[in-house]
């Protein structure tokens, strides 16, 4: 069905495919909506129930998950194209967004590619090609020499030269391998001929290039835009210095503590860097910015839109996809006059990843998000708070694409504002089943160095470890009551519709309720004894947030009066959790609001209960949390039951007769519940003979090889070694 | 009433405490739960428990010796989402042996069981028979046998029987577990055996410890007299619950669909206030009633025929009942009028909820002549006959045979609760006292002596003292004549929770026997 609509200059396209996947697709997707662009998404197998399969007007399939099977295959793609009558494709960013074979295929096919023509991706691609141009177009560039004499004499000359310190780096390197910075002159030569030595053991090529070295540098970026008219503006520019290991955690525009010189210095500059390459619709030129001096040189540009695009549009009040899809029709930009791009208030975008930073290793993590509730957006006619995600509750978070689960920014007429908006919605979002950022995200932006302003890209390299690093105390009184309480009234199938979540969970008490439901046997209907004053009493073992078996466990008390209120370990706890996890409660006449998740994990009672934000940071109380997880362990008794081999606990016997092919159990080693000791071939199966429960291997008594009667000990276990029981 | 209500709960407070401080902690260091923690642990979360006879060998029933709670708690609770019949052997109170009120106690949850159709969950933890009073436990129809015959006739008729060693079941008490359909021992506590090591030891001279003689794992993995090995209580009654949620039990889900109710207007804080303590002042039944059904709504039937007996239809949690109440000394019409909205009520297959107060039928010739009896016996007839679920409550006397007529225990109501103030008796203790010295001063005036008011007195005054002790809600609750004392602020919930488990049986057709006409 081959009935692609020629698309004439001008006037607007009337369908885009979106090459991309996550929030950047949902996010092209829902400004072409808006404009009335019909969208068409393409998906991989893993993504088929994703978010912009379900958001885009039709959608298909392109491979499986891995990206090179699917989202990199720009000829599939470009077939989809075709197939659905696009006119266009946006390539968001990644995948194919810089992939100059792409741009020119696209051309080739008569496919508009929303992006830059092939010919300025390829002259941006080669930092060496790009540096030339820039050079040449009087954008300042990083002073260094990369020529072929490679003299020790020459490149003595050379350092001298782009003044001292300098960096000396091998052309073929990486990873810090073959790099030396020198200060002085003195120092060069000795250096260069290490440095030379390394590379050319490292990599077979001694050649070396020179570089400026900035001490203290921060990451400044300008946003630009071209249009196929021969316009081309500048938006502001942008700060990404908080970073680590080349992945953007903070974004702000403007950059903070710029001179209005330099404010336009950059973005003049960035105008000419475009203009030198042709460039047309959305770019992002790089400078390193020397943190002392203001000064900065042109370090690469991305010919595409970025990640941090919305930090532009919220100081800009521009959608920037929309500029994409009119210049990408061959309309002129929507402002062509630059003096009437200027940004107001500040913005801040926090990156929110699926990943642990619980060790400040901050590694992605997968997982399922079996509650996500970002924070409220809106405010005012820019936003107070953006959330841009591709992700909804009950999604998957996939090893095979990038784990960040949103984009979170939020907008103030000051850059104070901004921050303090921005941190008390990350402490608002609320997400279960992976691990998150947030918590280290709202630290970073209330650090006061990051307050304070201007942070160069060592900040993370300084504070990232010390901000990873959560104090696990435990929870204190209050956030353990509202944990029981919420517990207990998920438990007892207490939960009151979002409407009325006030008034008290009484048991058919006063006259006139209306329209009660579940009739006298029910939970709702109340714990009812015989004798009234009775108070039902239960335990619960609840544990801080710490993902070690067992935790830091403390037995808490629970009394369940008749009339639906508690009292947790003395304390008298009353009050009504809604489906959707709003707690209200008062704790010794405290009232506090906030939101509350449980999930009942199973068999052995194992349950766990998060709490958001139960009261307000203290002035002054570093153990403050903004959440807090609690944990009821299974019952010790139902971890021995998994292991599920026959005998005593503290014995592991043969399940039938065999022979032994392995012994993982060595003497006296800690080991936990359901951990493999010994593995038996019978009947021509393999048999697996797990610990019951945790604790020391106090014996082993088979070897490899050996042949077993059925019930044979095998290895005898000192329990509860491992973990001293609580007195 | 509310110093009525005070003495209740501090009797049942005393029930609560089972077999004593030292008896608890005993069974806690055996790392076993008690019987009430265990049935709070099998039960579903925040669903309410209606204990039966919690009182039960109470009152000084056996002189010094407290059978707390008659040494089982007994009761029906959801267990999974399926109302079931609980019952507990509380280890603490005699060693969990069975006194005369206990095998009665054992025997009603099961009667409970039986009539309602639900599921028996026996939590046990017994030493047997209490040998000092054998005779009064062992040989008779309704004695430590009829358990066994019971589960055995239940499991016939569909109604499951389930059982949870959590302690030792020594000789009869072997049987319970082996008797049912499925069951749960628990490691190192739990016990089964015919004969204890002590009588092996005395019959063949083996020697052999607990465990190995009937343990959990003797039982579990060698003599199949068990099903379900547990690690502990928690987890014994863990497997407990699975094993009711298996059943496949009717009703489980219709618990569920309940339709919705309102409240009644008037809360039941002043229910006790209502009626008055004193069994000679007279009050309007319809303002317990007002505090009892759903919206405080009634449609009363037959409103200005005999009006000393208050009948009609109104809802409890939705289910609808026929209510039977006495608003005074029952009348010929009163009678007629009763057995008439009975028959009413079985033709509809809706329950009836009684709440007797009755001095008893009018006497005299007047009543005799127009022939009371046989009307009174038509009422007798129509409640004793009527199939559909049948539940009362006493709220006031219950005397004579106005016993009879308004449900009491001979016609097997499947529930039957007091108030705190109720009485029960052949006649009032000063009319039966009066009857007493009246028959005394005829025999004597036969003889021509007279009888001084000063010996009429002395008479009468242990007579008086006797009876009324005799005819107390305390000493009825402690024989089981009834299925326990309640807050008369509870009226509500225990009569709902009664109809909704008795709603849990399939309906039978009632077949009336012949009226006298």
């Amino acid at each position: 069905c081959s009935q692609r609509r020629r698309h004439n200059s001008g006037a607007l396209l009337q369908k885009v495919l979106i090459a991309n996947r996550g929030e950047i697709a949902c996010r092209v997707i829902k400004t072409a909506k808006s404009m009335g662009v019909e969208t068409v998404a393409v998906y991989s197998e893993q993504d088929a129930d994703a978010m912009h399969v379900a958001m885009a007007d039709e959608a298909y399939a392109i491979g499986p998950a891995p990206a090179s099977e699917s989202y990199l295959r720009g000829e599939v793609i470009l077939g989809v194209a075709k197939r659905s009558g696009a006119q266009a494709i946006h390539p968001g960013y990644g995948f194919l967004s810089e992939n100059a074979n792409f741009a020119q295929a696209c051309a080739d096919a008569g496919i508009t590619f929303v992006g830059p023509p092939a010919s300025a991706i390829l002259s941006m691609g080669s930092k060496s090609m790009a540096k030339t141009i820039m050079s040449a177009a009087g954008v300042p560039v990083t002073p260094g020499y990369h020529g072929e004499d490679q003299s020790p004499e020459r490149l003595l000359q050379e350092a001298n030269a782009i003044g001292y310190p300098v960096l000396i780096k091998a052309v073929m390197g990486g990873g810090g391998k073959g790099m030396r910075i020198v200060h002085t002159h003195k120092d060069f030569l000795g250096a260069l001929e290490a440095c030379q030595r390394e590379s050319a053991k490292s990599f077979g090529d001694a050649r070396v290039l020179l570089e400026k070295f900035i001490a203290e540098s921060r990451h400044v970026e300008v946003q630009v835009f071209a249009d196929t008219l021969g316009n081309v503006v500048y938006l502001s520019e942008r700060d990404c210095s908080v970073q680590r290991r080349h992945q953007k955690v903070l974004e702000e525009a403007p950059a903070p503590h710029l001179s209005q010189e330099v404010r336009t210095g950059l973005g003049e500059a960035a105008v000419r860097a475009a203009r030198a390459v042709g460039y047309v619709g959305a770019g992002t030129v790089e400078f390193l910015m020397d943190a002392a001096t203001q000064e900065f040189f042109f370090c690469e540009m991305n010919t595409r839109l970025q990640v941090e695009h919305p930090v532009t549009e919220m100081v800009m009040g521009q959608d920037l996809v929309e500029w994409q899809l009119r210049v990408a029709s061959g309309q002129p930009l929507p402002v062509i006059d630059q003096s009437l791009l200027q940004p107001l208030g500040h913005a801040i975008e926090a990156r929110v990843y699926a990943e642990n930073t619980s060790k400040g290793l901050f590694l992605p993590a997968t997982g399922t998000l079996t509650r996500m509730r970002p924070p409220a957006q809106g405010g005012n006619s820019r936003g107070m708070v953006r959330v841009d995600t591709g992700v909804r509750e009950g999604d998957t978070v996939s090893m095979h694409y990038d784990p960040m689960i949103a984009k979170l920014l939020a907008w103030g007429e000051t850059r104070e504002a901004a921050l303090t908006r921005l941190a008390s919605a990350l402490r608002e979002y609320q997400v279960l089943g992976v691990p998150t950022n947030l918590e280290f995200a709202e630290r970073c932006v209330r650090h006061p160095a990051f307050v304070a302003g201007g942070v160069t890209t060592k900040f993370l390299e300084t504070y990232g470890a010390q901000l990873a690093q959560f104090t696990a105390a435990a929870p204190p009184p209050h956030a353990v009551a509202l944990g029981a309480l919420a517990l207990m009234l998920k438990r007892e199938g207490r939960i009151v519709a979002a409407a009325h979540s006030g008034g008290s969970g009484g048991s058919g008490g006063g006259g006139g309720g209306s329209g009660a439901r579940g009739g006298p046997w029910s939970a709702a209907a109340g714990p009812w004894r015989v004798s009234s004053h009775g108070m039902r009493r239960c335990a619960l073992r609840l544990s801080a947030s710490t993902d070690e078996e067992g935790g830091k466990a403390t037995e808490v008390s629970v009394d369940c009066a008749a009339d639906g209120s508690y009292v947790v370990a003395g304390v008298p706890v009353s009050g009504t959790l809604t489906a959707d996890g709003a707690l209200a409660a008062t704790v010794e006449g405290h009232r506090y609001h906030c939101s509350a998740a449980v999930s009942e994990g199973g068999f052995g009672g194992a349950a766990s209960v998060t709490l958001w934000h139960p009261s307000g940071p203290v002035e002054g109380d570093s153990q403050w949390r903004p959440r807090y997880d609690l944990k009821v362990p299974a019952r010790a008794s139902a971890g021995a039951r998994a292991g599920g081999t026959s005998g005593a606990m503290g014995v592991l016997k043969a399940p039938m007769p065999g022979k032994v092919i392995r012994v993982m159990a060595k003497l006296g080693a800690a080991v936990t519940a359901g951990q493999a000791l010994v593995i038996m071939e019978a009947m021509k199966m393999e048999h697996t003979v797990t610990a019951h429960a945790a604790g020391t291997v106090g014996a082993v008594h088979c070897e490899e090889g050996q042949l077993v009667s059925e019930a044979a000990v095998l290895v005898t276990m000192d329990q509860g070694k491992a973990v001293p029981a609580a007195e | 009433m509310d110093a009525l209500v005070a003495d209740l709960n501090r009797r049942l407070a005393k029930a609560m405490q089972g077999g004593g401080e030292a008896a608890i902690r005993r069974h806690k260091g055996r790392g076993k739960l008690l019987a009430r923690e265990r049935i709070e642990a099998v039960l579903d979360a925040g669903t309410p428990f209606l204990e039966l006879s919690p009182l039960a060998g109470g009152d000084s029933m056996y002189g010094k010796d407290d059978v707390a709670a008659g040494g089982v708690v007994t009761g029906v609770g959801v267990v999974s989402g399926v109302k079931c019949v609980i019952v507990a052997n509380d280890a603490t109170v005699k060693g969990g042996t069975y006194y005369p009120i206990t095998v009665k106690k054992h025997l009603r949850a099961q009667e409970v069981a039986l009539a309602n159709a639900l599921p028996c969950l026996y939590l046990v933890d017994s030493g047997g028979a209490f040998l000092p009073m054998q005779a009064d436990v062992f040989p008779d129809r309704d004695h430590f046998g009829r358990i066994f015959y019971n589960q055995a006739n239940m499991s016939a008729a569909g109604v499951p029987q389930v059982a949870v060693v959590m302690g030792s079941c020594t000789a009869g008490g072997a049987y319970v577990p082996a008797m049912s359909d499925e069951t749960v021992i628990v490691r190192g506590t739990g016990t089964i055996f015919l004969g204890g090591p002590p009588l092996v030891k005395a019959a063949t001279g083996e020697e052999v410890a607990a465990e190995d003689l009937g343990g959990a794992d003797v039982h579990c993995s060698i003599s199949g007299v068990a099903d379900h090995y547990a690690e502990d209580d928690a987890h014994a009654l863990e497997i407990a619950r699975g094993i009711v949620a298996g059943l496949n039990a009717p009703g489980a889900a219709a618990a569920s669909a309940a339709a919705a109710y309102d409240e009644p207007l008037y809360g039941p804080h002043d229910m006790g206030a209502v009626v008055p303590v004193d069994p000679k002042r007279p009050f309007d039944v319809r303002k317990v009633l007002a505090r009892v059904l759903d919206g405080s709504r009634f449609s009363e039937f037959k409103a200005r025929f005999g009006t000393t007996i208050v009948t009609g239809f109104g809802h409890l949690y939705g289910q609808q009942v026929g209510i039977v109440a006495n608003n005074g000394v029952l009348f010929s019409e009163s009678a007629l009028k009763a057995a008439h909205f009975v028959e009413l009520c079985c033709q509809r297959g809706v329950p009836l909820v009684f709440l007797q107060n009755i001095t008893g039928f009018m006497v005299g010739r007047k009543h005799e002549n127009e022939g009371i009896a046989k009307h009174g016996a038509k009422m007798v007839t129509a409640v004793a006959c009527a199939k559909v679920p049948k539940i009362t409550c006493v709220i006031g006397g219950s005397y004579g045979a106005g016993n009879y007529g308004m449900c009491g225990r001979s016609m097997s109501p499947r529930f039957l609760f007091m108030w705190p103030n109720a009485r029960i008796g052949v006649m009032g203790a000063e009319q039966a006292a009066n009857v007493l010295t009246q028959v005394e001063k005829d025999k004597r005036a036969a003889k021509g002596l007279a009888l001084s008011p000063e010996e009429e007195a002395a008479m009468k005054a242990p007579l008086l003292s006797r009876l009324g002790a005799e005819s107390s809600a305390y000493y009825s609750s402690a024989r089981l004549w009834d299925d326990g004392v309640i807050d008369p602020r509870d009226t509500r919930r225990v009569l709902g929770m009664s109809v909704a488990a008795a709603m849990q049986a399939p309906p039978e057709p009632t077949k009336f026997g012949v009226f006298r006409m």
